[in-house]
């Protein structure tokens, strides 16, 4: 636990100083979230859909994808996360058929694949909920630099977890970090710019 | 719960005058979905503290808050909620929520669930609040924190 503590303070810093860099630069910075193009983090996954497929990122080919690591219980964190990726989609237009929302559990233990599945659909119908054994969360997480931690409560346990969803761009490389305080307009914003420079 | 109940039913005129409940609502669940949050906002007249709450669609209802620390998530259960006296407290996404655990059905929109609200006065006397909340859908109250 007080390794992935130290984890996350590490990604705090590294937030930080990139945006600082990003600050610094004579260029205004070009994207409303935190640009993470050179970091390194989460290249790629390997989890399974709720048909029990295998998923990584190349069957995703093509299209930007909004990734976002939670839990089905979370009270409020986790349908903000994915209200707010419906209201990206609707201000997308048409280009939102070039975006994947992706859900991935990191209560893999409570949140089975049927489940995952009415949960993202609750949402919108083209999202896709992910999700794979427990010993791979924990991988995946630190591969994207998400913390989470079972927190038992009085009858229980919840999750403490990290509020932030990724976005890759259409060429598959991970490029920005969305904080959960962040507006849907800034999101779409973001996705434009990505949307034209594939296009470019 | 019976004892609530009992409780309820003779103080339910003192209860709203003293206290009352606006807006309340739970939050839609999945199939097998063990847990989910009811948010309403709560006026007490003359001050006192939310001490406890059950429902007879859960097993389990905590009080519950929610904070963003550091971008990261954290929920705890918490020993009551203290209501300043003529002032809303709001319990919504993002702060304070009655959390129904371990429940005993699927909560679909449109869905009318009772829940009990335990207030304690400033005298220690404790009162019942059975309120009706509606469910809405999972995609309900996003309300996303402004810059």
């Amino acid at each position: 636990m007080s390794r992935r503590y130290f984890s996350w303070l590490a990604l705090m810093l590294s937030l930080s100083s990139l945006t600082m860099s990003v600050g610094c630069h004579p260029v205004a910075p070009k994207f409303q979230s935190t640009d993470i193009s050179n970091s390194g983090w989460g290249q790629d996954f390997h989890l399974r859909d709720p048909q029990g497929r295998k998923r990584s990122l190349a069957d995703y080919g093509g299209k930007a994808v909004l990734i976002f690591f939670g839990f089905i219980q979370c009270p409020d964190v986790c349908p903000t996360a994915l209200s707010r990726a419906v209201e990206i989609k609707r201000l997308l237009g048409k280009d939102s058929q070039r975006l994947q929302v992706i859900f991935v559990t990191l209560d893999p233990e409570r949140d089975s694949p049927p489940m995952l599945d009415e949960y993202v659909h609750a949402f919108d119908p083209s999202f896709v909920g992910l999700s794979t054994t427990l010993e791979a969360t924990q991988t995946t997480a630190r591969n994207f630099k998400v913390f989470y931690q079972k927190v038992p409560t009085g009858a229980s346990y919840t999750m403490d977890h990290s509020a932030i969803s990724y976005v890759f761009d259409p060429s598959g490389h991970l490029r920005l970090a969305v904080t959960h305080g962040q507006t849907a307009a800034s999101v779409a914003a973001d996705l434009r710019i990505l949307f034209r420079e594939k296009a470019g | 719960m019976a004892a609530i109940a009992a409780a309820h039913k003779s103080l339910t005129s003192a209860a709203l005058a003293d206290t009352a409940v606006k807006d309340p609502w739970i939050r839609g669940t999945v199939v097998r979905q063990p847990a989910t949050g009811m948010f309403a906002q709560i006026t007490s007249s003359k001050g006192g503290r939310l001490v406890a709450a059950s429902s007879p669609v859960a097993n389990v209802v905590e009080i519950h808050e929610m904070a963003l620390v550091d971008n990261v998530m954290k929920m705890r259960a918490v020993a009551g909620l203290d209501l300043p006296a003529g002032a809303a407290m709001d319990l919504k996404p993002g702060g304070f929520h009655v959390m129904l655990i371990d429940l005993k059905q699927q909560l679909k929109q449109g869905d009318i669930v009772p829940v009990t609200l335990v207030i304690e006065d400033m005298g220690a006397k404790r009162e019942a609040v059975v309120v009706q909340a509606p469910v809405r859908g999972l995609a309900s109250g996003h309300d996303p924190v402004k810059h």
